[in-house]
């Protein structure tokens, strides 16, 4: 089990990010309590468990210049206690109960969740809605916390090169949208974070009219009503002031960036501007899943493009992806990442990722190769029925995205009906030169790594 | 308020498994004609199916020549019959199926998850048992291959985790062949041959050194035929040897290892236990205790909870064919590399000397008891389980006792198992970090050196 408060990595090289699928396999049966709180209730009665889930409209992309991070710290401080559940009872309830529980911050929400046997579903709704409104913040904690989180950063990125390259890469990407900062925030804020700052991002966010509890297991949805207004019925709304708007200005060129870290391995990010469902015109909506079939063609499997061509083909790449999704709450970015094969340099790969999109905007796609995309997706939306989970997590996703969970059924539907000509469009509207952003991880030697120094035997090593 | 949490407790203490409302998943077990064993759970509810083979073939069997094995396995999705690598994953991936090849120190594997629609499933195995059985080899994808595992092994040089985990390998097993990364070194890597993969397959990737899962919504009949398309061209062969028994360490190691990074990590462990261990069942409660349980362990109270020191500490036992390993581990920020290995040496020490007390037992016994069915809720966790128990020859009624087993152990049982199996004083001290970590760990071993 992890032992940590997780935090998705959002954008890497290996994640090859496989774009949305929807699952439309239980019923979802939908409620909104007095205060506001949403809840959603998904059927699936394979094993006596349950997933329980509360999704915050909060992330770091609701966040300012200064206090970066604030939402992921305020998630940790979540297990911090409250009066009624002191420090420490949360996780010791949740584990004595068998739970299997943690939580995860992104750019576009805040989560927690418990995946419990069916029969204990109580326990966690009483502990969730008492820490949605109750929270201590104790300030000796958050300072110990503090360091906690600190000590995450450097594990994620100070330490890792591709985190790194991914942090500097989106900075550079985004200018005034606020997916340029970090999840975690940047150190320098980390360490200047006052318990002020944590109790008034808490007053602001958490409250049941800016949540939305997704359960989906072996349960009766009246009954899961009925629990859900016992415990989060009684909490009293808050007013919420939606997050200050603040889009991207206009990308004028290209930019390209320089990451010189200590590493073995060189490392390519590029990422086109792209737009996303939330907010875009309905006649746009077609170029969106057009954009999900153009990654997933390029990178939808080992007989996808990128992985056929670059790394078998040419052979310039020992690995490489695409990655879209039109499921985030701001413009986004197409993406690709790679590392070169020791033969070829980073310009190599660079100009090779540009061939290949250059050929789709020439020649289009073939339709035996849109037609196994589809079929991929239309069977990866069979097999994630196989994890309870990962459904909730799709609703929970919408809808704290403001859009429909309805979207979760109808999303093979706009997927089958797009065109081997719209795929081509796509890439020609969309994978512009103006609109790129390229950065590239150039290794500084580690120093002395691998000398190993070695003192033995010495009589008790542990005291 | 304080009722509601007594309350809680009284509502786990009143809480028993009930098989009446779901039933574990009944194992069937059987033999293919020529020798491989398959474990079978129908799972109806789904319309797919998942597989995974199984060989007694990981980096444990690479000889004098590591990352052989790997490097087998990452080659056999690259061509095979009269399929190149192009064509075989485009066969997959037009049914809709995907597959995956993984290989660590014991095993080596294949899996694919399929629809059950038997005009999809049929060729998806038929391409999957071509896979393994006649594999190509051919020069130029086995050099390309090879590159991509030498990236590989520049990749896990500048992660400080894998750095210090392959140096606790190295240290702890030394001659065995558990001590080399799976994925090999550099020079052992670039020495490979076509040849030597070829003769590799041809002794391990047999019937009778494999082990069949399948979990998914089949009848036993259809499980067969199943188990027949994807075993009827494999050679019977022979099960692998016994693996030699690793020996335990004769005197302490404290090992630094210079990183530019900000934090340094620590790895404290010694020779673990085989799966098949009698110490098995309080090993595995006691360690949730120590240090497997997340926020409610030891470790990660001392050090993380108490100190703010560390994001992640934990312990936890890798349960392999002989003895694996035991590792506690925890990264910091160098300069508090000293205090947090002194913490971590204190939680060890008095686990190891005292044992657990009986709340904690009471409440490492709530939580995986309570918690076994979230341990089995999807088939690819089923799908894990089956790999296992075929794999490590385990009681085909693991799961229906596995709750009874965790139940019985005592407090007795884990003080006794710990005090027997845990030798302090010949410890591992493993540190990946810069020079002030260096610094403190020095320290350390002057200290204990008096």
């Amino acid at each position: 089990m992890s032992c940590s408060r997780i935090l998705p990595r959002l954008l890497g090289l290996c994640l090859l990010q496989s774009p949305l699928v929807f699952a439309a396999a239980g019923e979802v049966h939908e409620f909104k309590l007095d205060n506001g709180l949403q809840l959603l209730v998904k059927e699936d009665h394979r094993a006596p468990i349950v997933t329980s889930q509360v999704w915050y409209k909060v992330g770091s992309s609701y966040e300012t210049e200064g206090k970066t991070g604030l939402s992921h710290m305020l998630e940790h401080l979540m297990f911090k206690g409250t009066p009624s559940h002191p420090q420490g009872e949360f996780s010791r309830i949740m584990a004595a109960n068998g739970a299997t529980e943690n939580a995860f911050t992104s750019q576009d929400y805040t989560a927690y969740f418990q995946n419990i046997a069916n029969d204990r579903l109580e326990t966690s709704f009483e502990l969730e809605a008492d820490r949605m409104r109750n929270l201590l913040l104790d300030e000796a904690e958050f300072k110990k916390e503090r360091q906690v989180v600190a000590e995450e950063r450097r594990s994620r990125t100070e330490d890792n090169p591709g985190g790194v390259l991914t942090e500097q890469f989106h900075a550079a990407a985004y200018q005034t949208n606020p997916y340029h900062n970090p999840v975690i925030g940047w150190m320098s804020d980390i360490q200047h974070y006052e318990i002020g700052d944590l109790k008034a991002w808490y007053a602001h966010w958490y409250a049941p009219n800016n949540a939305t509890v997704v359960v989906a297991g072996d349960v009766d949805p009246k009954a899961v009503l009925e629990l859900a207004k016992k415990h989060f019925g009684k909490l009293s709304p808050s007013e919420i002031k939606a997050p200050a708007v603040r889009p991207e200005v206009k990308q004028l060129g290209m930019k390209r960036i320089l990451v010189k870290v200590p590493a073995k391995q060189p490392q390519l990010m590029m990422g086109y501007k792209a737009p996303v469902l939330k907010g875009s015109a309905p006649e746009l909506l077609p170029d969106i899943y057009a954009l999900e079939l153009l990654a997933a063609v390029l990178d939808g499997g080992s007989s996808a493009r990128l992985t056929k061509n670059l790394i078998r083909g040419q052979e310039v790449a020992v690995e490489v992806g695409a990655g879209y999704t039109g499921f985030e709450r701001l413009e986004t970015l197409f993406t690709f990442a790679g590392v070169p094969t020791q033969g070829h340099n980073l310009q190599d790969l660079e100009k090779a990722i540009l061939g290949q999109i250059q050929a789709i905007k020439d020649k289009g796609v073939e339709q035996a190769e849109l037609t196994r995309a589809k079929t991929l997706l239309r069977a990866a939306k069979v097999y994630e029925r196989d994890s309870v989970f990962y459904q909730a997590m799709q609703l929970g996703t919408l809808v704290t995205l403001g859009l429909d969970w309805r979207l979760s059924d109808s999303y093979l539907k706009e997927i089958e009906k797009v065109t081997a000509e719209q795929v081509q469009a796509a890439a020609q509207k969309y994978l512009v030169e103006d609109q790129l952003t390229v950065a590239l991880l150039e290794p500084q030697p580690l120093g002395a790594n691998q000398c190993i120094t070695e003192d033995q035997p010495h009589t008790g090593a542990i005291r | 308020m304080k009722s509601a949490v007594k309350k809680l407790s009284v509502c786990v203490l009143v809480f028993a498994f009930s098989p009446a409302s779901w039933a574990i998943p009944q194992i069937e077990q059987w033999e293919t004609a020529n020798g491989a064993r398959v474990l079978f759970v129908a799972a109806p509810e789904i319309p797919m199916v998942d597989v995974k083979v199984v060989f007694d073939a990981g980096s444990a069997r690479d000889g004098e020549k590591p990352g052989l094995a790997a490097l087998t396995n990452n080659l056999l999705d690259e061509g095979a019959g009269d399929k190149s690598a192009d064509q075989m994953a485009e066969s997959f991936e037009n049914l809709g199926a995907t597959v995956g090849h993984a290989a660590d120190r014991d095993m080596a594997t294949l899996s694919l998850r399929s629809l059950n629609d038997p005009s999809l499933l049929q060729p998806a195995l038929e391409n999957l048992a071509l896979s393994y059985s006649q594999p190509r080899f051919d020069a130029e994808a086995f050099k390309r291959v090879q590159q991509q595992t030498l990236a590989q092994i520049e990749q896990a040089a500048q992660t400080p985790g894998s750095v210090a985990a392959h140096a606790f390998y190295r240290a702890l097993y030394d001659k065995h062949p558990y001590a080399s990364p799976v994925e090999g070194t550099t020079s052992s890597v670039t020495a490979l041959t076509p040849e030597e993969i070829k003769t590799f397959h041809k002794h391990y990737y047999v019937a009778k050194n494999s082990v069949i899962a399948i979990v998914g919504a089949l009848d036993k009949t259809q499980a067969e035929a199943l188990a027949n398309t994807l075993t009827k061209q494999l050679p019977m062969g022979e099960a692998a040897s016994a693996l030699p028994a690793p020996q335990d360490l004769t005197a302490p190691q404290t090992v630094h290892i210079q990183h530019p990074s900000t934090q340094t990590h620590v790895l404290l462990g010694q020779l673990g236990v085989s799966r098949h261990d009698p110490d098995y069942f309080p090993l595995y409660v006691g360690n949730y205790v120590l240090g497997g349980g997340g926020f409610v362990s030891r470790l990660l109270k001392q050090v993380r909870e108490k100190r703010g020191l560390a994001y992640s500490a934990a312990s936890y036992f890798a349960f392999q064919q002989v003895a694996g390993t035991f590792i506690a581990s925890l990264q910091t920020r160098n300069d508090q590399t000293a205090q947090a290995l002194e913490v971590a040496q204190g939680v060890l020490k008095d686990f190891v000397e005292n044992g657990a007390t009986e709340a904690e037992l009471k409440a490492a016994k709530q939580h995986l008891i309570g918690g076994f069915p979230m341990k089995i809720d999807s088939n690819r966790e089923i799908l894990e389980y089956l790999a296992m128990i075929g794999f490590y020859h385990m009681p085909l009624d693991h799961l229906q006792n596995f709750t009874k087993k965790i139940d019985a152990v005592t407090l007795e049982q884990i003080k006794t198992a710990y005090q027997k199996r845990f030798h302090l004083d010949k410890f591992i001290t493993l540190t990946v970090g810069n020079e002030e970590s260096k610094a403190a760990v020095k320290s350390e071993a002057e200290k204990s050196g008096k």
